[in-house]
């Protein structure tokens, strides 16, 4: 297939034709940015579904890959190979649809250097994407860093009062970990010859021990990203001093990198190492579920309490995965999908109360129900597909995950299942608190204070609703029918899950 | 002379006489038009290159009884170091009128070091090597004084001059022991020595340690780099720039070529100890720029650091075939990378110099990213490739490096370099936090030539990114030929 028609990099790349009519374009033309950048985000979705029609569910291998030599020297052979399949194909999706939806919270959230704010977030956006399609290792280790630095931007640039610190934070702990995973890179390609991950997965013959090592420097950059326990540090800071759109992709995408690099490397490559410390990874997936649960429960800070929340969920996902089997894996890759859609639409709207009252402290909320209906009734939507709620979309994820769990051969103990379904338990109280805290009860200090500064609490605005309804639609569509998305993964995880079989037995 | 000879030595030849010739036509051009000496030394490296371009191909000139060579290697490193010239008077030219210390003998001085650069390259006997390191290292201890009686200059010159001699002192030393354990000095007839037997060992390899050390001077490896930070710093900021890539670009190539030609039979008492090296080099250098608050000590110490990062490259020179060509082209590749952004950084650094020798704390990058977006921008993409982060040259660079360490196993070698690239993250980062994320008003000077040098760096160092695979071709075949694969 010819180099620039190829739908995989017509998606990557398109967010940069954004990126190079923005350079162009007078900063202080503020209309004129937005638009150019919510057009490009909205036609890269677009284009993204294009690349779904063209994609069949039932083929369990890449599709619509290209493959280019781009360095070959002597040992040295890395290739421009891009592919996706059901592993990776709604990841895709999901960064092509949060990107825009992020993009619009920022109209009136974004004050300053917009012209610089909306450069950075498509080139992440182009970078984020190239994550999920990259085939080579050294390809992906590139996108991979890359989305580094606009992300770091983002945070220093436009966060809170705190963002150089987090910024610096992020980036560090992110670069400390993939730096391990380079190493781990550059020993597969000059031993096996070859840096296209299928090849290497064809290849095999990776002995146990070695595989151990390579395991573990691939697991600790991705762990790190995940965020799992105890490497998760960096991420209520990051969080919490992103602006809303930075946070919403981060909790969205940026963490989903993590947990992809798990499914498409760590399991593929070191089979039998995943085996190995598959009770172990699901051990501190479920340390990091009951950890997030109770640390989330006690903050002041709502944006502190999703944050925190995050790590209990992507708790849940990590157990899926090293469940090792179909249903464990493909729960995994759906409650990915979930999180980005619940946690996102949590950060935007708590974002958009944010925009107004200019404090995220609980105690100073109460009671805003009577005043934001519209408000509330969405938060709680959200609240409860965060929760879990059956007939939503957290529900789906988490119930496959729990199911795969328990009669996973490779974890080896049900009791793993039944520790995280505590986390279940708390998530519903750490959720309902804040609901709480925030919409009932006597009316919070908050509604008197930003009255005296002018202007009265309003409900959601048009636009606002616009930004959430379409996430709104998936968190509905997901719980209720979430076929057609298993439909999509099942075909790939099976493949993989043969792998896997192939090295337990 | 003979044909051969004429043609090993054809480039050097041509740039010796521009510049005696410029040193000459300097006399009658006005003191307000020293832009034409600039000009013409620009025009001779131009010219030069022309010539080593049209000489390069697949056969290897042999000169002067095997004293020098002109093969592919030599012809990649002397095009990198005509590059790193033209380069030079570029950031040169209006900084020296801006600081008032214009004079024409300052181009002259380059060429001069050029042709020992080159020279260097190009050098197939212990000898030549040690005339080509006095013949670049002269004319820029003058440089690095130049700007005397202002500032550190003078003092810059001085320490420079006083090392450089000791470090000479050890290559001469250590040339005398090699050739009294060999009987001789030719690097072939050395390999050739040591291979028979007929070589006294301890003695080979002390002298061998000596002739390391003169180098690691040059380098500046740790902990042969006191004088660096103060050189670099004292010496004018355009000086520093040219001495930075030219002098690490000569010494290590000819370090390669003695090491790989010469010494391969000593690979099992020397490698470990270029690990050490590398190892020391890449920690102390990083670490130390971290608490750097001047952008030229720390560019000094970074520049130390990336000693170390190609020393790495060193330690498989032993190895021989394949696995000594893809480290010498790792090695020479991450030079080309080094030339591009130092240039690039060096360039800004002397944008924001002003008069006084003020503007050169980290300081005062402050607000950079919105006074001068574009500029902001390439310090950005300077900074990240020294990190080795995409989308620059220098990450491809740098895994290319570390592919040669892991193509021998020295594990703990790679992860020294990894962790110490993740400190000096935290270093190059702050320059861009401070460029955008503090408020500001940097004065800078937007001289075109000035401005044109760091502008195409920068674009250079991504788009080399996307498209490497020629330079990687080009780099791996100039290291086949010096390994005779």
């Amino acid at each position: 297939m010819d180099f620039m028609s190829n739908p995989l990099n017509v998606v990557t790349f398109f967010p940069l034709i954004g990126v190079l009519l923005l350079l162009f374009v007078n900063k202080e033309n503020k209309v004129l940015i937005r638009w150019i950048s919510l057009l490009t985000a909205l036609a890269t979705f677009g284009l993204s579904l294009w690349l779904l029609s063209q994609f069949q569910p039932a083929n369990p291998n890449l599709q619509l890959t290209i493959n280019e030599s781009w360095i070959q020297v002597a040992n040295w052979n890395i290739s421009y190979y891009m592919g996706v399949d059901g592993l990776s194909i709604l990841l895709v999706l999901l960064t092509a649809f949060l990107t825009p939806i992020a993009l619009l919270s920022t109209w009136s959230a974004i004050e300053e250097r917009e012209k610089d704010f909306n450069i950075f977030f498509l080139l992440l956006e182009a970078g984020m994407l190239g994550v999920f399609m990259a085939q080579d290792l050294f390809l992906f280790y590139i996108f991979w860093e890359f989305t580094l630095v606009p992300m770091y931007f983002l945070i220093g640039i436009w966060g809170g009062p705190q963002r150089i610190y987090a910024s610096i934070k992020f980036f560090l702990y992110t670069m400390a970990g993939s730096l391990l995973m380079l190493l781990a890179i550059l020993w597969l390609g000059i031993h096996q010859g070859t840096f296209a991950v299928p090849d290497l997965i064809r290849m095999g013959g990776i002995p146990a021990e070695t595989q151990i090592w390579l395991f573990l420097a691939f697991a600790i950059a991705f762990a790190i990203k995940v965020p799992m326990w105890p490497l998760h540090s960096w991420l209520p800071d990051a969080h919490v001093q992103a602006p809303t759109a930075g946070s919403v992709i981060l909790a969205g995408v940026l963490l989903k990198m993590g947990t992809y690099g798990f499914i498409r490397f760590n399991l593929p490559l070191f089979p039998k190492a995943a085996i190995h410390f598959a009770p172990m990874m699901a051990g501190l997936a479920v340390v990091g579920i009951i950890y997030g649960a109770i640390v989330s429960y006690y903050q002041q800070d709502i944006k502190k309490l999703v944050a925190y929340s995050s790590i209990s969920h992507l708790g849940f996902v990590m157990l899926g995965l090293f469940a090792l089997n179909s249903q464990g894996i493909q729960g995994g890759i759906l409650q990915m999908i979930n999180h980005g859609l619940s946690t996102g639409a949590l950060f935007l709207l708590v974002g958009m109360v944010y925009e107004q009252t200019h404090t995220r402290d609980f105690d100073v909320y109460g009671g805003l129900w009577k005043i934001m209906p519209v408000y509330g009734s969405i938060m709680l939507v959200v609240t409860l597909s965060s929760m879990g709620l059956p007939g939503l979309n957290g529900f789906v994820g988490e119930f496959t995950i729990l199911l795969g769990a328990f009669g996973s051969e490779a974890i080896g103990s049900p009791w793993f299942a039944g520790l995280s379904a505590i986390g279940v338990i708390l998530a519903a109280v750490y959720m309902l608190y804040m609901y709480q805290k925030i919409f009932l009860g006597p009316t919070g200090s908050i509604v008197e204070t930003v009255k005296e500064h002018g202007h009265a609490l309003r409900d959601l605005s048009a636009r606002e609703i616009i930004t959430v309804a379409p996430l709104l639609i998936f968190i509905f569509w997901i719980g209720l029918y979430p076929k057609p998305f298993f439909e999509l993964i099942a075909p790939a995880v099976d493949n993989l899950v043969a792998i896997l079989q192939a090295a337990m037995h | 002379m003979t044909q051969a000879d004429l043609y090993t030595l054809l480039p050097i030849i041509v740039l010796t006489v521009w510049a005696l010739l410029l040193l000459v036509v300097d006399l009658f051009i006005p003191n307000d038009r020293k832009g034409w000496t600039a000009l013409l030394a620009a025009a001779g490296l131009a010219l030069t290159a022309g010539f080593t371009i049209s000489l390069a191909g697949t056969d290897t000139y042999i000169g002067f009884g095997g004293m020098v060579l002109l093969d592919g290697f030599a012809t990649f490193v002397n095009l990198l170091l005509l590059f790193s010239g033209l380069l030079g008077i570029s950031v040169a030219y209006n900084y020296l009128k801006r600081m008032d210390i214009e004079r024409g003998e300052y181009y002259s001085l380059m060429l001069f070091s050029v042709v020992g650069m080159m020279l260097m390259a190009q050098a197939s006997d212990l000898i030549v090597v040690f005339i080509a390191l006095e013949l670049l290292s002269i004319p820029l201890y003058i440089l690095a004084a130049i700007a005397q009686p202002k500032g550190n200059s003078g003092e810059a010159g001085i320490k420079y001059f006083l090392l450089g001699a000791f470090s000479g002192g050890f290559v001469v030393y250590g040339i005398a022991l090699v050739f009294g354990a060999t009987q001789a000095t030719a690097l072939l007839d050395i390999a050739a020595a040591a291979a028979s037997g007929a070589a006294n060992v301890p003695l080979m390899l002390t002298g061998s340690a000596l002739i390391l050390v003169g180098f690691a001077f040059k380098v500046a490896a740790v902990p042969f780099h006191m004088w660096t930070p103060d050189v670099y710093e004292g010496a004018p900021t355009s000086v520093t720039a040219f001495m930075a890539a030219g002098a690490k670009i000569a010494g290590f190539s000819a370090l390669m070529r003695v090491f790989v030609i010469a010494f391969p039979s000593l690979a099992g008492d020397l490698a470990p100890v270029l690990a050490v090296l590398a190892a020391l080099t890449m920690i102390v250098g990083n670490v130390t720029a971290v608490a750097q608050t001047n952008i030229k000590r720390m560019l000094a110490y970074s520049s130390i650091a990336h000693a170390g990062y190609i020393l790495m490259a060193f330690v498989a020179f032993g190895r021989g075939g394949e696995i000594a060509a893809s480290a010498v082209a790792a090695g020479i590749i991450y030079l080309a990378v080094y030339a591009l952004t130092n240039f690039g950084s060096w360039g800004i650094v002397i944008a924001l110099e002003n008069a006084e020798g003020k503007g050169l704390n980290l300081e005062d990058y402050a607000g950079l990213g919105k006074k001068n977006p574009l500029m902001a921008a390439s310090m950005t993409i300077f900074m990240l490739s020294l990190t080795g982060l995409p989308p620059t040259f220098g990450l491809v660079g740098k895994l290319y490096l570390f592919q040669s360490v892991i193509a021998i196993d020295m594990y703990w070698l790679a992860i020294i370099g990894v962790l110490t690239s993740l400190i000096s993250a935290f270093y190059y980062l702050r320059v861009v936090v401070i460029m955008y994320m503090r408020e500001g008003e940097p004065t800078t000077d937007n001289e075109g030539w000035l401005q044109f040098t760091w502008v195409l760096m920068a674009a250079a160092t991504v788009i080399l990114s996307l498209v490497p695979a020629s330079i990687f071709n080009w780099a791996y075949e100039a290291a086949r030929q010096l390994v005779n694969l």
